[in-house]
Order: structure tokens, then C-alpha cells, then sequence
């Protein structure tokens, strides 16, 4: 695997290879010393173009308990507003001899870009509102842990995800779509029309505008966050409105089927797309998926990275 | 401005007559008082065609030298076949005065391989607020006669009925750049569909085109004025120019290259040499706009030539700048998406690229029949001659070329300006 630009790169067979090496590396953040020799010596840059202080503690931590040297750069603020064209800044950073780039940008399709102009390995980190594949990685990893609770050999095929919220402006469900496609899970999205995609009845999933319709079916609830600006957008009147149609009040808490899951990528707008029972519930997720992070992200970094020769891949 | 007199023979013109055409003091002569020295072209196989008039080029001097100037874009206008180009008016400083026009038509006649032909911006700093001082570019020594803010829509209804009004004193025309600002705003720069949704790029929807168009046309009615219809991209646009055009309304339309050529396919790299205002479109609406060329409904093919350095397109997608080159390959576009399509003749080609854009832009001396005592403006086309386009082989001095790899027609053999040869093969 050269790159992790996209979930659709990712075969099942990789998937499950990098959610079973999650899961070793999670052992490893249980004990009192937590570092494995695994990247020694080489060096991963997190090139931030935007704030994400959840992301970046997290790619930084992977990379450090495998023993890489991490660097974060943050290029804050947009290229074209410092005079430096996009393809100057990542040469520049790739030019000090780097194994890997790990771009965040606000802008959809920053790290394919990237990919093209250097050597190093590209790890998309959240590319505007186009894809978040370690996001989707680690709500699977989360996911399988959940439904391996209560049955050890449980199929994909038999599960349903729905994903709820302001589809349009959101990259966790471009991914979340196509690992989940590869996984082979149901998926149904649920949002109010003015949040649906372009195009969306062409996505591998089921489309719905009625989250109570959706709810009784669903084994997992990923709620999206909702920002408060995307009224004045005119995408609905207001927040209340939103929550009474498509927020996980406390009374759809009890109406979601038995066992089911709830996640969140954070952060949670509480009392807009969650309330406070549904995220504190014990069919949350959502401090798991934050733990999980950095146990997919050492996998990741190790599957792109542990495989190449002495001295990296310049 | 003299050059020595010159004899094409063999050439056939648009209507498939071979004649011989002697070019002399600027204008085309009698063949037979050709000197016996006479400078001679052998232009057995070719056709000629009245040298092309682009309505739509950005020139980029004053103020993005760096990307273009008059000197090398009129070179790339001379190498497609152009005679004639009209320079749009986001420049910096904006064309947006009398002085502004007349320096870009000074540095036309000092620099240009072709006419060039300011346009006016319709309002002051293209700001859309305020009009510009149109009267007096169109009494200057420049004689504008057509008024667009082309990067920007005149979004304004009561701004653009009194332009439209305004004009109509000088038989200027309002060439609309039609953009719903509402609809496609600042982050809109991909086709509203399928692909915008699936990259998570902003949507540019069709409608956020024709809803103008038909808000303009039926003030273009009201007020007895000329509309032109710049970069039409939509289907939905042609729908509502047929109508407008069916009610007798003074309103022209024009289609670039690339909404002829390409579509919204092209920017699932996210290279941002694809990104253009309006975007590429899908099948369906290029099928309609070569339908609507074919028909009339679209009257002329202008360019919407836009260099740009090349550190303004390394960019992420959302954030490089808009458009692409085109004078140097338009003839070569039309050629393959309606010539050889069979949508369109030769003589159907002079009329859309030459004869009627340089009606709609009031050139006395431009699209005129290539006969005795007109200007000799030609170009000498090879319709069997065709090329691997190579983005870095251009007179222009930006690589921002969408056709780069591709195979295409390239027929122009040689241009002649004023009876001289402006580009030869």
C-alpha cells in the first residue's frame, strides 16, 4: 500500500488487515511502556493546513509509540492567502526526507494532489468535505468490536449502519459509505433533503428523509455534527426544528433496537444532533472511537510504512 | 504597415469554389494584376476561411504580464487562426474607462498579431455596483461597443436593465457573464451533480446559469437592447435562448471549446487545469450545446482564452484560479466536435467563428467574404492535419492546457492580418 487517500483503496482483505493489527496495537496501549520498535528511524510529517487538535494528537501518538520520528507542521491558513502554491509547501516539507506525509486540508482532494508531486507516502487525514478513511477505520474498528461482544462470529452482511446528520458538508460519510460498501454492511443515510448530497441516490447505500422510519432497523446510529452556521445557509429554520426531525433525543434513545450502537466522530453539538442521555448512554461508542484512533492509526502508518526497506522509500 | 503583396493559389473557399486571392496594401487585389515577382503560397488542398474573431479572450496585460500579454496571446490568437480578439476587461487596472480602453487598444497596435479589440467592464471595478463610464469608452478613440464584467455576473436586475439601457444610445451590446451569485457562490467550482457530490466540491448548478439567461432576455426585451450570452455551459440555457430567439428578442449566445469537448469526467483527478467558470458539464448538455451551434441557437464560438502562471493553478482544486487557454486549439475543438461529427460544415465554421462574432462586436473590417477590395484577413485551414496536443508547444506564455495528451485536429497552416502572414506553418 503506497498511499491512504481514499476508503475505496482499501480491498477487504486489507481492511481486515488493518482492523486485526488494531487490534494488537491496542494491547500495546495497555501497557505501562507503550512504544514498539516497529518505525524506528523513520520520519512521519503531520502537515496540517487545518486545525484538528483530535486528529493530529492522535496520528502523532501512533507514529510515536511505533517509534517514528514525528514532526508537526501546521500550514494554517490557506496557501493562496501566503503566496505558496499547495505543490510549493509539500515539496518543501517532503524535500527534508520524509517516509510519510500525513495531510490535513481543507480543501477536497489536497492529499491526491500531494500524492502526485512526492515520493513519500500520503496518508489522507481529512480532505475537506471529500474523505476521512482512518475515520471510517476506526468507527469499523469500534463497530466490530461492538458486535463481536455479543457474537464472535457475526457477518457484516447482516448489519445495518444508519448515518444521520448534514451529509453534504461531511468527509466521515464519503468513507465511512465505501469501507462500509466493502465490508459489505447495510448503510442508510438519513437527512433532511437540503443536507443530501448531489448525486447520492448513485452512493452504495439506501437514502431516507424519515430517521423514525430508520431507527427500529439500525444496529448502529452514527450521528453527524451539525453545524449551527448551516442555518443561515438556509439548509433548515432552525435547531430545534432539526432536533425534533433528526436528533437523537431521548425518545428515540428508547426506541433504537436492542443492542444497538451509537456513534459520533465528534465533536458533539449536545442537545442539537445528540442529547446528553443518547451520549452518555452505555450504547455509546464514541469515547471507544477515540481510543481506537490511535490503534487504527499505528496500523495504518505501520501498514503503509513497515514494509519498506531500510532507509524508507524516498 | 505595407508588407509586399502575396498570391495564394489553389486555396478553396468555405463555400468549396477553388480561387486564387492576390493579398495586397492590406486588402485583397485582383489575382490576375498579380506582379510577375509576386510573393506565391501553394495553398493546393487547403480551404480559406475569413480570419477567425474570438469574442472572448483574456489578455491579461496590464497587470498579469507574468501570465500573458497582448505580444503572446495575440501570437497564440495568429497560430489558431485568429485575426481578431476582444479583450476582456479584468485586467489590472479594470478596463473600466476611457484611457483603460485606450491603453489596451495602444498596446494592440503596437504588440498585436491581430486586432484587439477592448472590451468595457459594465460596472466600475467590475464591482457590479455602479456603472462604468460606458458613453465615454465608446467615444473614445478605442470605440468600445462591448460592455461585459466577465468573471462576474451583473447580478443586479436594476444595474443590468439600466445597462442594457444605457447601451442602446451606441448600438453597444451587454455581454453577461449569467451566474446567479445566490446559486453558485464563492465555493462553487464543479458541476452540481454526481461527481460534485461524490469529491465534496462545491456545486455550480445549471440553473444557476439559465435563471439569469431568462431574467436578461426579458430585459433585453423590455428595454429594445442587445444581450450577449457569454460561455453558455447548460441545457437548460439553450432552452430559454430558443425561446428568446423564437419572440425576436436582440439576444446572441456564444459556446466555448471546452464546453464543446469536455466534461465533468475531467475533474475526478482534482487537477485543477480542468477548473473553468462556468465548470465542464456532463454528456447531456455537451450534446445540447453542439445541437445549439448547430442550429443557430448558439451564434458564435468565442474562447474564453485564460492563462493563467502556473503558481496560480498549483493550488488545491477549491482554491487554484478559473479557466484555461484555448486560441491555439478552438479550431482544432470545432473541428473535431462538429465537423467531423457532421453537425456542421466548413462554411458553417466561418460563420460561428468569424463572420457573426465580429457582427456581434461591430468589426467593420473582421468576418468579411474573401473577396476583392475586402480585408485580407484569412486563415489557411488543412482539415485532414491533426496533432497530439502538447501543452508545453504554445506561443501563449501559460501551459494551462486541458487538451494536453490529446489527439485532436489542428488545421490552421497559416494566418494572414491585414494581408500580412501573422503566423505560417
Amino acid at each position: 500500500m503506497k498511499h491512504l487517500l481514499s476508503a475505496a483503496d482499501l480491498s477487504l482483505d486489507e481492511v481486515t488487515g488493518i482492523l486485526d493489527l488494531a487490534e494488537e496495537m491496542s494491547q500495546v496501549q495497555s501497557r505501562p511502556v507503550k512504544k514498539l520498535p516497529a518505525l524506528r528511524g523513520r520520519t512521519v510529517v503531520n502537515l496540517f493546513f487545518e486545525d484538528s487538535t483530535r486528529t493530529r494528537s492522535s496520528f502523532e501518538l501512533a507514529g510515536k509509540w511505533l517509534s517514528a520520528d514525528v514532526i508537526n507542521v501546521s500550514a494554517k491558513g490557506s496557501s493562496v492567502s501566503k503566496g505558496e502554491s499547495l505543490r510549493d509547501t509539500v515539496l518543501t516539507v517532503a524535500a527534508m526526507g520524509v517516509d510519510a506525509l500525513v495531510i490535513r486540508h481543507m480543501a477536497s482532494g489536497a492529499p491526491q494532489q500531494a500524492a502526485q508531486w512526492v515520493d513519500a507516502h500520503v496518508l489522507n487525514a481529512g480532505d475537506g468535505t471529500h474523505e476521512h478513511p482512518t475515520q471510517a477505520l476506526l468507527d469499523a474498528f469500534s463497530m466490530r468490536r461492538h458486535f463481536r461482544a455479543s457474537d464472535p462470529d457475526f457477518d457484516w452482511r447482516d448489519k445495518t449502519v444508519a448515518v444521520v446528520g448534514d451529509l453534504t458538508h461531511s468527509r466521515v460519510v464519503r468513507s465511512n459509505v465505501l469501507l462500509l460498501r466493502t465490508l459489505g454492511a447495510r448503510v442508510v443515510l438519513v437527512a433532511p433533503p437540503t443536507l443530501l448530497p448531489s448525486g447520492v441516490q448513485s452512493w452504495p447505500a439506501e437514502v431516507s428523509t424519515d430517521l423514525d422510519e430508520v431507527l427500529g432497523s439500525a444496529d448502529v446510529v452514527m450521528m453527524l455534527r451539525v453545524q449551527r452556521e448551516r442555518m443561515s445557509g438556509g439548509y433548515f429554520p432552525t435547531a430545534r426544528e432539526y432536533t425534533v426531525g433528526y436528533g437523537l433525543t431521548r425518545d428515540r434513545l428508547a426506541r433504537l433496537k436492542p443492542g444497538a450502537a451509537i456513534c459520533h466522530p465528534g465533536p458533539m453539538n449536545r442537545g442539537l444532533e445528540i442529547s446528553a442521555d443518547a451520549a452518555d448512554s452505555a450504547a455509546s461508542l464514541v469515547l471507544d472511537q477515540v481510543a481506537s484512533g490511535v490503534a487504527v492509526r499505528m496500523s495504518v502508518l505501520y501498514h503503509l510504512l513497515g514494509g519498506d526497506d531500510e532507509g524508507g522509500t524516498r | 504597415m505595407t508588407h509586399p503583396p502575396v498570391l495564394i493559389t489553389g486555396a478553396r473557399l468555405p463555400d468549396g469554389q477553388p480561387r486564387d486571392l492576390l493579398l495586397e496594401g492590406g486588402r485583397f487585389a485582383d489575382p490576375t494584376s498579380a506582379p510577375a515577382d509576386v510573393r506565391r503560397v501553394d495553398a493546393d488542398g487547403l480551404l480559406a476561411l475569413p480570419g477567425l474573431v474570438d469574442l472572448h479572450t483574456h489578455l491579461r496585460e496590464p497587470g498579469r504580464e507574468d501570465a500573458e500579454t497582448v505580444r503572446t496571446g495575440t501570437l497564440a490568437a495568429a497560430r489558431g487562426g485568429y485575426t481578431a480578439v476582444l479583450a476582456m476587461a479584468n485586467t489590472s487596472p479594470v478596463t473600466d474607462t476611457a484611457e483603460a480602453a485606450e491603453h489596451v487598444a495602444a498596446l494592440g497596435r503596437r504588440d498585436g498579431c491581430a486586432q484587439v479589440v477592448p472590451v468595457g467592464a459594465v460596472t466600475k471595478g467590475l464591482a457590479g455596483e455602479e456603472l462604468a463610464e460606458l458613453g465615454l469608452m465608446a467615444r473614445s478613440a478605442a470605440g468600445v461597443r462591448v460592455f461585459s464584467d466577465d468573471g462576474h455576473c451583473v447580478h443586479d436586475s436594476r444595474l443590468m436593465r439600466r445597462a442594457l439601457e444605457y447601451v442602446r444610445a451606441f448600438d453597444g451590446v451587454i455581454a453577461q457573464h449569467a451566474q446567479d451569485p445566490r446559486l453558485a457562490g464563492p465555493d462553487a467550482c464543479c458541476h452540481e451533480g454526481e461527481i460534485s457530490g461524490r469529491l465534496g466540491l462545491g456545486g455550480w448548478p445549471a440553473v444557476a446559469e439559465s435563471t439569469i439567461v431568462a431574467r436578461d432576455v426579458q430585459l433585453a426585451r423590455l428595454t429594445g437592447s442587445r444581450l450577449h450570452v457569454c460561455h453558455v455551459s447548460t441545457a437548460e440555457t439553450v432552452e430559454v435562448l430558443h425561446w428568446a430567439k423564437g419572440l425576436g428578442i436582440a439576444v446572441t449566445a456564444e459556446v466555448t471549446p471546452h464546453h464543446l469537448l469536455l466534461t465533468t469526467e475531467a475533474v475526478t483527478g482534482y487537477d485543477p487545469t480542468f477548473k473553468v467558470n462556468p465548470p465542464l458539464r456532463p454528456d447531456e448538455h455537451v450534446t445540447a450545446l453542439r445541437q445549439a451551434l448547430a442550429d443557430g441557437t448558439i451564434d458564435a464560438v468565442g474562447t474564453d482564452h485564460a492563462p493563467h502562471a502556473r503558481h496560480d493553478k498549483e493550488h488545491a482544486f477549491a482554491d487554484a484560479a478559473f479557466g484555461m487557454v484555448g486560441l491555439e486549439t478552438a479550431l482544432g475543438v470545432v473541428a473535431a466536435t462538429m465537423v467531423e461529427t457532421g453537425l456542421m460544415g466548413w462554411e458553417d465554421v466561418a460563420v460561428r467563428m468569424s463572420t457573426t462574432p465580429a457582427r456581434i462586436a461591430g468589426l467593420a473590417e473582421q468576418g468579411r467574404p474573401l473577396a476583392v477590395g475586402e480585408p485580407a484577413n484569412l486563415v489557411l485551414v488543412d482539415p485532414s492535419r491533426r496533432t497530439r496536443v502538447d501543452a508545453a508547444d504554445t506561443l501563449s506564455l501559460s501551459r494551462n492546457n486541458p487538451y494536453s495528451g490529446l489527439e485532436l485536429p489542428d488545421p490552421v497552416v497559416a494566418t494572414f492580418w491585414q494581408g500580412r502572414p501573422t503566423f505560417t506553418r
